[in-house]
């Protein structure tokens, strides 16, 4: 089906970068890789000519910078004879977050078509174009995203936090968070007393 | 019980007045808040606040193996821990392709649809009570609830931490007795339900209550991803028993019953008309119920570890749509646990249903959503 479904893309909007994501599991859920600036009209497309008109679910997925190895075979003439040589090239291959919309259609009763969108870094340039004028489903969703992953969506009506308070600093779901070694940590105006305490005791000893 | 914490008018408008309601108010199911404007009694703002329940479920599934997962998906919508067992073993299921062993199959679907009687059983008294009918009608509902909850503790040796699914199968069989106290169960229902229809459908509080508040069009509700009772109530023929046939669904015959306006009473009504299609599918299930394994023995519990890929997976819950989107990457953990789960984004349209209405009618609209904390907020 996804096949048919990008095909009608490509029909319907040449020049869309849109493409097939392989998924290696039994399900063969593949997956369309869509452009950042493609999106909004990729997503209008889905909704309106082919009617998937049930943003289902979206998630975010973190995927951090890694290296890649691959082992290579490359021939070179040592003293005039021939000799295959073997080796492992290592390549880093650059981090992005993904978000991940998972499509479905009342009308035809049909799905899922599972859209994809990366950011192009993990930093500083992470905007995705919010699908959320489309499909009001993707409203709360992509808050818990912006929440928990750090995608930013232009576009979205209200981008606030969902499930951490607004002061939180750090997106939770990303695979480098560090958990906090007390949870229950709040900084109390104690707290001044108590680092001049551990100063006093670095100086002159315990007890001091 | 006085919950309502009024703050004083942020915006100096002397005509509105804005309230924190919840979290700790008895009719919002648990620690939800919303921050309503009102204009007498009039809503003309409404911003839930979620996150009082929050402990990062996805999070701490990624830290463990994916057998681990499976009794921490009882406490999602701890109203109906099977079916979350059952949609998170359906995702793993297509993830790894793992063939089901056929006794299991009608296993799940019994133990999946007296699920659904006791939600909409609890349902019924939950809504009841917040429009005043305070105590009885959730004694009544609670009395018949706690008999599929007896044929769950004898089953699983838990009432609500049930634990019950495994990729492949079931954890255990069912003890001696227990389809005949599964049958009585069934026997009875009705007389449940006549009593409550009886006692409720023509009562005229109740549809004074009910008729005509917060309807919702079916095209809204698609858009908004309204699922499950909520959406059918609006009048769209959607039913993922029906639409995806998971399991054996497509064995059996059954109805999908329909709302016309989308209005509370539709919501309301629906959960009992759906009681009593699921008696039909329980009929059918106990009937077929065949020998042989429980559980799939090619199935790997213990270091299982799916082939690298991706699968969304979802059922049918009595909540609606509850799906589960997993990632491997080939090790023992999953690399991507992520839960779609139908009390947040049935509460998407919350404001628009709200917006125009009463005060006291927010809490009649929120509980005909059926919402559970534990979920929304994971």
């Amino acid at each position: 089906m996804i096949t048919a479904v990008l095909e009608k893309i490509h029909s319907g909007l040449p020049g869309a970068h849109v493409e097939l994501v392989n998924n290696p599991s039994p399900c063969a859920q593949h997956s369309l890789l869509v452009g950042a600036a493609d999106a909004r009209a990729v997503a209008e497309f889905l909704r309106d000519d082919l009617q998937f008109d049930f943003a289902s679910n979206v998630s975010g997925v973190d995927w951090p910078p890694r290296k890649v190895k691959e082992s290579v075979v490359r021939k070179e003439t040592v003293d005039g004879v021939e000799k295959e040589i073997k080796e492992t090239i290592e390549h880093d291959v650059p981090g992005y977050l993904e978000a991940v919309y998972h499509l479905y259609s009342v009308a035809r009763k049909c799905g899922p078509i599972t859209l994809r969108m990366r950011t192009v870094d993990r930093d500083k340039n992470v905007s995705l174009p919010s699908l959320t004028p489309v499909w009001k489903s993707a409203d709360f969703q992509e808050r818990e995203v912006f929440d928990l992953y750090g995608i930013r969506f232009d576009g979205h009506p209200d981008l606030r936090r969902l499930l951490m308070w607004d002061e939180y600093a750090d997106h939770p779901m990303r695979k480098d968070f560090v958990p906090p070694d007390d949870f229950e940590y709040e900084p109390t105006p104690h707290d001044n007393v108590l680092k001049r305490v551990k100063a006093r005791e670095a100086t002159e000893g315990e007890g001091a | 019980m006085s919950t309502l914490a009024i703050n004083s008018t942020s915006s100096g408008d002397a005509r509105t007045l804005d309230l924190s309601l919840g979290p700790q108010h008895p009719s919002t199911h648990g620690v939800f808040r919303m921050n309503v404007t009102l204009e007498g009694e009039t809503v003309v703002k409404l911003k839930p606040v979620f996150g009082y329940l929050h402990r990062n479920h996805e999070k701490i599934a990624e830290g463990n193996s994916w057998l681990a997962a499976m009794p921490y998906t009882d406490r999602l919508d701890y109203i109906c821990p099977i079916t979350n067992n059952w949609a998170y073993a359906v995702a793993v299921e297509k993830l790894a392709g793992i063939e089901v062993a056929e006794r299991a199959e009608y296993i799940r679907v019994i133990v999946g649809e007296l699920t659904r009687l006791q939600n909409h059983a609890a349902f019924l008294g939950f809504v009841l009570g917040d429009m005043g009918a305070w105590g009885s009608a959730l004694m009544y509902a609670f009395r018949e609830r706690e008999k599929i909850l007896d044929l769950f503790e004898s089953l699983t040796g838990a009432r609500m931490m049930c634990n019950y699914m495994r990729f492949g199968g079931c954890r255990c069989d069912l003890p001696p007795g227990w389809i005949e106290g599964a049958t009585k169960v069934v026997d009875k229902f009705p007389a449940f339900l006549d009593e409550m229809e009886a006692l409720l459908t023509g009562n005229e509080i109740l549809l004074a209550r009910l008729q005509g508040v917060a309807p919702l069009s079916a095209a809204r509700a698609i858009n908004g991803g309204m699922s499950g009772p909520v959406l059918r109530a609006s009048g769209v023929d959607y039913d993922i028993r029906k639409v995806d046939g998971y399991g054996i669904y497509n064995r059996f015959k059954f109805r999908i019953p329909r709302g016309e306006v989308g209005d509370c009473y539709d919501r309301f009504m629906l959960r009992v008309i759906e009681s009593r299609e699921s008696l039909q599918i329980l009929k059918q299930a106990i009937a077929g119920l065949p020998g042989g394994p429980i559980i799939n023995p090619k199935a790997k519990l213990r270091g299982f570890r799916p082939p690298v890929g991706e699968a969304y997976g979802r059922i049918e819950s009595p909540k609606g749509e509850l799906g589960f989107y997993v990632i491997s990457d080939g090790t023992d953990k999953p690399y991507r646990f992520r839960i779609r789960p139908p009390s947040l984004i049935n509460l998407t349209l919350l404001e628009e249903l709200c917006l125009g209405t009463k005060i006291a009618d927010v809490m009649i609209i929120l509980g005909t959503v059926d919402i559970v904390l534990g979920e929304v907020d994971r």
